[in-house]
């Protein structure tokens, strides 16, 4: 399923963010690589993000999680770059851990709180794609059910009601839970910003890549958000001689 | 030396003081004779902490070389940090078990999360990434609100810092007896993965090289943890007073530290390394200098702290949590700290190696300053290698052959077992899912999937080369209560069979013992008998044993702890093209047994937890059918795992051992697992909950082949039934000449014993708070 590299010139190269107590990093960059994209590792207190065709904040403790999921990770010089990054309308996904960072860099609307059982989740879950105007779900069937891993003890989605209306009107509620797990409000499982370019989601789309560890759902939206970045990359003009990508 | 010694420090051991630090009056006597001299106050701490049981393996280290440790694909056998195993493609696992069961039963969360962390150091340490955990745990019944707070707590311990760590928890197992009540055995295994150049030992070598400090600073935490804590029994007491002794982990210091340490390690930036666990830098220091044969020079005043005005005492033996000593050239030192702030790990130069003695003795001397006043000067062997060792009284119980006498026959076995089964029913899914047990994109086969863990054998940076690890650790006390020797052998016997029921070919186990007090000559007579079952087991079916742990002291209010011998095995399996098969059955399966005929409820589940009998004889396992067993399981599924689809021969659809709980558990789980209820025939009720031998179910469309295969492999087997419905249905054969229809001894319905299984953790470990 190599939906995005027909060739070297046409591979997105993805750079993935990681911090100190990320943990996820080196699965990101595998999955993405098992589409044919070519990762590079960006350290957190990097904050050149050139020749970057599109950015994942991975899973882990970031910090620790210490204070709060991703209350520290946010002000890491990289954290700059990708907000800028994400505002030149460059496709971000944060996953799990990435997630909340996101939001508590106030890319993405919401919080993370801890699970309703109080209890560390892992497990496979039911996930519908609720809307298809993310970069994560773009050409990914509406309505269609993924099964997901999640791994999170934080991964309890809140915001006010309003917040929430605005947040379904617009079509920013891109996955949710059909069996909710967390206590999410709306089961939302995944939500994206207002130009759907930057998406956080809670379940692990890169550890559903492959039939042998169970699940190989992850890879449709991997692949959209690989889609996603070569559009980045062309809509910059980069020549294709500069790509890195793997053949 | 010795004057200056005498003269400088000043501070000589007062009288007695060698007592409440758990030294013998004759311990200190051969402290002093070995010294020549009385020992300095931190002599004596120092040579406490590293002679206590937990340290020097005191009373069982005369028993320990009966087990087999060779074989071609050891490079590093027992003594090491870690057990480290040749995996091909210039490959090598390391693995290690270890016990945290004091520290558990006075503080759960940590003493379970630094179980976690000192284990992991034990791995990263050989120059491995660790890819895996798992744990095994036993504690008192969850009847008992006691028991339901040690558990949570020690879960919560294992993922709280498991998870943050970033290493998955790929399955363990669960036991409750009351054995346990006031002792719960905590044990952790770890797996890594690394290049074979990389791999590094512990010895401190080079003249002039620096010995450097990685990690947290030092606090007061763990003092005395080996000796103190986890070498004594705990009394009544024991949660308030010994707190102290137990460390608290910061996971994401260890992340930070085993991030660090792989890179320099991966980069030749040290000559050796040492992880600090029990006993702090009193035996990070001193192992390394008498492994490398040198002498060292160590500046207390040197080592970060924590906390102010702490003495050289304090600081020698803490159990601070997160930290490694690693012996690098005064060249490297530059690069190393550059690695290190990258890491933000904090790196100190503490000593230095210097040259033996003029009389060809490597001594550790302890300094306060770099030239300043001599605390301590000791041979540096003399703290690991010349500790004590005890060959303790044996004796065989005096109620042995009373126990064996009251066997589980004259127990009354119902007409019908529904309830006997429903209630031997449990699900560890409450346990696992609060696990990371996916992280690296590794696990084919986890927690509650297959019989053993499946791994890919990659890790960052190492990529996947089409092979996969399996990993199983087991243990049964109920057996091994019993008679430890056999069912210790059994015990093994099951382990191998769980690997090879993946398809993976066994290449090595480690072992955590956990036994009673030593000084009770019937648990060393079960020590002693547990070593030699293993030892037999492994020289049948071909297992070298390249590590293992001993735990002693397991006992509270007076009761020594059942025998609880925990195995891993570790195996390897040359070609993954597809997922295993696991417990589940399609319906319209044949149901197929494989192994030799059940022999009697001795040591069983259903003896022990429904009537509370633990007496009998254990039938011991005919190990040499069952190496033919495990050959013929390893090779029926490797060879349904074939990468090219059209090899494999589709004969297996569902596989699962019969073990904990008998054929009556093992048919359940793999009617869940499936989906599918079945309709089964037995010879007898006792032989729906008998555990031994070991024996596999197996679910196929063509039995009739499978058992051709079988009986050419010299295995026994029959067809037990067919699998469809949503009943689980099992009927016994009349044994009578008379000719009476066969009756129906269990009749459930799916559903029903789905939700009896699924429902026992989270019923009791998920009431409200303030329940009883």
């Amino acid at each position: 399923m190599k939906l995005a590299a027909e060739g070297a010139e046409s591979a997105p190269t993805i750079g993935i963010l990681y911090f100190p107590g990320s943990n996820c990093e080196h699965d990101a960059a595998r999955a993405l690589e098992g589409l044919g994209a070519s990762t590079r590792l960006v350290w957190h207190a990097e904050d050149d993000l050139s020749g970057l065709d599109g950015l994942v904040v991975p899973g882990g403790f970031a910090h620790g999680d210490y204070l709060r999921p991703g209350a520290i990770a946010r002000f890491s010089p990289a954290m700059d770059s990708l907000a800028g990054f994400a505002e030149a309308g460059g496709p971000v996904v944060g996953i799990c851990n990435g997630f909340q960072v996101l939001t508590e860099a106030g890319l993405l609307p919401g919080a993370l709180m801890r699970n309703a059982g109080l209890r560390f989740l892992c497990t496979t879950v039911e996930c519908e794609v609720a809307s298809t105007s993310s970069v994560l779900t773009t050409g990914v069937a509406k309505g269609r059910v993924l099964r997901l891993p999640i791994n999170h003890y934080e991964g309890n989605f809140v915001c006010d009601p309003d917040t929430l209306a605005a947040l379904e009107a617009n079509g920013q509620v891109v996955l949710r839970y059909r069996d909710n797990p967390n206590g999410s409000v709306g089961d939302v499982a995944g939500v994206s910003n207002a130009a759907g370019n930057v998406v956080g989601l809670m379940p692990h789309p890169e550890r559903a890549s492959d039939e042998l560890l169970g699940s190989s759902d992850g890879l449709p939206l991997l692949a959209a958000f690989l889609r996603a970045a070569l559009a980045k990359r062309e809509r910059a003009g980069i020549p294709a001689t500069s790509a890195t990508a793997r053949a | 030396m010795e004057t200056e010694l005498g003269k400088s420090v000043g501070d000589e051991a007062p009288d007695g003081a060698h007592r409440p630090l758990g030294l013998t009056d004759e311990e200190f006597g051969a402290i002093v004779t070995l010294l020549d001299r009385r020992p300095s106050a931190l002599e004596l701490a120092m040579y406490s902490v590293m002679w206590s049981e937990h340290c020097s393996y005191k009373s069982s280290r005369v028993h320990l070389g009966r087990l087999p440790s060779e074989g071609p694909q050891v490079l590093v056998g027992p003594g090491e940090n870690a057990g480290v195993v040749d995996v091909g493609d210039g490959l090598a696992v390391a693995l290690r078990i270890e016990s945290h069961n004091h520290p558990s039963a006075v503080e759960p969360y940590q003493g379970a999360a630094t179980g976690v962390g000192g284990i992991l150091r034990d791995v990263f340490t050989m120059g491995a990434r660790p890819i895996a955990l798992m744990d095994p745990l036993f504690v008192g019944p969850l009847e008992e609100a006691h028991s339901r707070f040690l558990l949570d707590g020690i879960v919560r311990g294992v993922a709280g810092y498991g998870n943050s760590v970033g290493v998955p928890t790929v399955g363990g197992q669960i036991t409750f007896d009351p054995c346990y009540r006031g002792n719960p055995l905590v044990n952790v295994f770890c797996l890594g993965l690394l290049r074979q150049e990389h791999l590094v030992l512990s010895a401190a070598s080079g003249v002039g090289n620096l010995a450097v400090l990685l990690g947290s600073r030092t606090g007061r935490d763990g003092i005395g943890g080996v000796s103190v804590l986890a070498s004594s029994e705990l009394g009544a007491d024991s949660d308030s007073t010994k707190r102290p002794s137990v460390q608290v982990g910061d996971p994401y210091e260890e992340k930070r530290l085993i991030e660090a340490c792989l890179e320099l390690l991966g980069a030749d930036l040290v000559v050796g390394i040492q992880d600090l666990g029990g006993a702090g830098l009193a035996c990070a220091t001193s192992e390394t200098a008498a492994k490398g044969g040198l002498s060292m020079d160590v500046d207390v005043s040197a080592v970060p702290r924590r906390e102010p005005r702490m003495s050289a005492v304090e600081v020698m033996t803490s159990e601070s949590q997160e930290r490694m000593l690693a012996i690098v050239t005064p060249d490297a030192l530059a690069k190393l700290e550059e690695v290190c702030r990258r890491f933000e790990v904090e790196a100190t130069v503490i000593g230095r190696v210097a040259e033996r003695d003029p009389d060809g003795v490597g001594r550790l001397r302890i300094r306060d300053g770099e030239n300043g006043r001599l605390l301590a000067e000791l041979p540096a062997a003399s703290l690991s290698e010349d500790a004590p060792r005890y060959r303790r009284p044996i004796a065989a119980p005096a109620d042995l052959a009373e126990r064996q006498a009251a066997g589980p026959e004259a127990l009354p076995m119902p007409e019908r077992c529904d309830e006997d089964l429903l209630a031997l029913l449990g699900d560890a899914a409450w346990i696992y899912r609060q696990y990371d047990h996916q992280l690296f994109l590794n696990t084919v086969r986890g927690p509650g999937e297959a019989d053993a863990a499946l791994l890919r054998l990659s890790a960052p940076g190492i990529d996947w080369n089409g092979k996969a690890l399996a990993i199983s650790t087991d243990a049964n006390p109920g057996w091994c209560k019993i008679d430890p020797r056999a069912g210790t052998a059994a015990t093994v016997a099951e382990s191998v069979l769980n690997v090879s029921c993946t398809g993976a070919t066994p290449l090595a186990l480690v072992n955590c013992l956990n036994f009673g007090n030593p000084e009770h000559p019937e648990v060393m007579w079960e020590l002693s008998e547990s070593i030699d079952g293993m030892a037999q087991a492994c020289l049948a079916l071909g297992v070298p044993v390249v590590g293992g742990n001993v735990s002693l002291y397991n006992a509270s209010e007076g009761a020594d702890i059942d025998p609880t011998p925990v195995v891993a095995v570790l195996g390897l399996l040359d070609e993954l093209g597809s997922a295993p098969p696991g417990p589940g059955w399609r319906d319209g399966d044949a149901i197929v047994l494989l192994g030799n005929e059940a022999s009697g409820l001795a040591g069983s589940r259903w003896a022990r937890q429904l009537h509370g009998c633990a007496g009998g004889s254990f039938p011991p396992v005919d190990l040499a059918a069952h190496d033919r067993l495990c050959r013929l399981v390893r090779g029926l599924v490797a060879s349904e795992l074939a990468a090219d689809e059209a090899q494999r021969p589709d004969l297996v659809h569902g596989i699962h051992d019969v073990g904990d709980g008998g054929l009556a558990v093992a048919i359940v789980e793999c009617a869940v697992a499936g989906g599918a209820g079945c309709a089964v025939e037995v010879f007898s009720s006792e032989e729906l909950f008998a555990e031994q031998p070991p024996r596999v179910v197996l679910a196929t469309s063509d039995p009739e082949r499978l058992l051709a295969t079988a009986s050419r492999a010299g295995v026994a087997g029959r067809i037990l039934g067919q699998a469809g419905g949503d009943r689980i249905l099992v009927e016994r054969t009349s044994a009578d000449a008379a000719g009476d229809s066969p009756n129906v001894i269990v009749d459930l319905a799916l559903d029903e014993v789905r939700v009896a299984q699924a429902r026992r953790l989270p019923e009791a470990l998920d009431a409200p708070v303030g329940t009883a």
